[in-house]
């Protein structure tokens, strides 16, 4: 088996115009830049993407949304200290948004790829957000019923990756990345390094390959917070 | 009135000074992005408390001297942040079964408004633009404590506690106790219960700029904050 692929822009040649994406990373931490910017090479068009953000700046998600790439996102914080691809294109009418308490969608990825097809959760009950949810009550409390979240692709960020898709994470960059990468029918990841089967210890591995369908080398990752402070646009 | 209460009312780190002297000793918790992350800094001596943030850490310290940052390892108001020995990573849904699940002791939270029966609003003001939420509506549940920290009322001079909130919700009945820049109040059965004011301001007066009633059930108590 070997699920390594040499180049990034093979590596999100499937991804075809309105797929469903789920992109890890909170905020710049994470975020798989590299493979992001391929798929904006690439460029398909009227995505839905997951994200916990919308961006910021004009790299990464922004730049994606910036491209017109972007017909929908669910996030739960469409704000940062740049927002303003995301925020004009939403105030023209030029993007839809579904807004997901933070917790509740890492939960639905979660349960999109435990194949649990809804659950109940004490968030946001007897907000805005739960209007036109089911809601029950369970030993005296009420909770409002939540859908699993699942898509046709998820782009990804690891640290050590080996040909079996394995994977580990650096630090707080793992976030939402081995939540997607169970999620999507086909789940690619970039790594810092790649290392033969056996060079990570198997206590260490934080995703097992079996949720990995491609991993590719992008040897030192571009940092979204950095890209910004340099005012990067890409492309 | 407000002028009055403008000279003698605590800053936002008086106020987080207080809200830190409740933390017990060991405990887990959750510090709002913002103003509450100013309590981190008041913890009392001999008292060591493990804060976690919803990207995925327990056991964060301070943040790194400027130009030591690793954008890797960030909190949840995306700010870089350094490691204490004993820290953890984890995923986000490990993160806020920590939340949901009532296994944090307390989460500090900012507040745009209290209502007397614990509803919280403090994520949207209700006047359009892009809505976002974040990790609000999840730590307002689960933690055994949920605090607000907050101006007891708005610049305009408005009561921030009110008898029902009139912006949009963030949670139902979850608040339990708010630190405000004139008093301590518990939430308890559906009332306003006050615990501490400053010695300065008149009971009738605090409750003039109150929005709904202040109970009291035994002795209030001086609010003594050292100058900070």
């Amino acid at each position: 088996m070997d699920k390594t692929v040499a180049a990034l822009a093979e590596a999100v040649a499937p991804i075809q115009d309105g797929a469903t994406v789920m992109i890890g990373g909170f905020g710049g931490s994470g975020a798989p830049i590299e493979l992001i910017h391929a798929l904006i090479d690439k460029g398909p068009k009227d995505l839905t993407v997951i994200n916990n953000n919308a961006g910021n700046g004009h790299v990464g998600i922004a730049a994606m949304i910036e491209q017109g790439m972007v017909r929908k996102m669910i996030c739960s914080f469409p704000r940062s200290a740049d927002p303003k691809v995301f925020t004009d294109l939403y105030l023209a009418g030029g993007i839809e948004l579904e807004l997901v308490p933070q917790g509740t969608l890492a939960e639905r990825i979660r349960a999109g790829g435990a194949g649990i097809p809804a659950f109940y959760t004490p968030t946001s009950f007897g907000t805005d957000l739960a209007k036109g949810k089911p809601v029950a009550e369970f030993d005296g409390r009420q909770y409002v019923q939540e859908r699993w979240l699942k898509a046709d692709f998820a782009l990804i960020k690891g640290e050590l990756g080996d040909p079996m898709g394995n994977l580990t994470y650096r630090m707080a960059a793992r976030n939402f990345n081995p939540l997607m990468a169970t999620a999507a029918k086909h789940t690619i990841a970039q790594v810092s390094r790649i290392v033969p089967p056996g060079g990570i210890d198997p206590e260490q591995v934080v995703t097992p390959g079996i949720f990995v369908n491609s991993v590719t080398e992008a040897a030192i990752p571009q940092q979204e917070e950095i890209l910004n402070r340099q005012e990067a646009v890409y492309p | 009135m407000s002028a009055a209460i403008n000279d003698i009312k605590l800053s936002n780190a008086q106020i987080a000074w207080r809200a830190a002297q409740d933390i017990e000793d060991g405990a887990y918790v959750n510090l709002g992005i913002g103003f509450p992350e100013m309590v981190a800094k008041f913890q009392p001596a001999g008292r060591e408390a493990v804060f976690h943030t919803e990207n995925g850490v327990l056991g964060f310290g301070e943040a790194p001297e400027a130009g030591e940052e690793d954008w890797d390892l960030i909190n949840a108001g995306k700010k870089a942040i350094t490691l204490k020995p004993g820290s953890t990573f984890f995923h986000h849904a490990d993160s806020f079964a920590m939340v949901r699940g009532g296994h944090l002791d307390v989460a500090i939270l900012g507040a745009y408004q209290v209502a007397q029966n614990g509803d919280l609003a403090n994520w949207s003001t209700g006047k359009g633009g892009v809505p976002a939420v974040g990790g609000a509506m999840d730590l307002v549940h689960g933690a055994k404590r949920v605090a607000v920290i907050t101006d007891h009322i708005t610049k305009k001079g408005e009561p921030k506690l009110m008898a029902a909130c009139t912006m949009p919700l963030t949670g139902v009945g979850c608040v339990t106790r708010v630190y405000t820049s004139l008093a301590v109040i518990d939430i308890e059965d559906g009332r306003f219960v006050l615990r501490e004011k400053l010695p300065a301001i008149y009971f009738d007066d605090l409750q003039a700029v109150t929005g709904a009633e202040l109970k009291v059930d035994g002795t209030v108590r001086d609010l003594i904050v050292p100058a900070l």
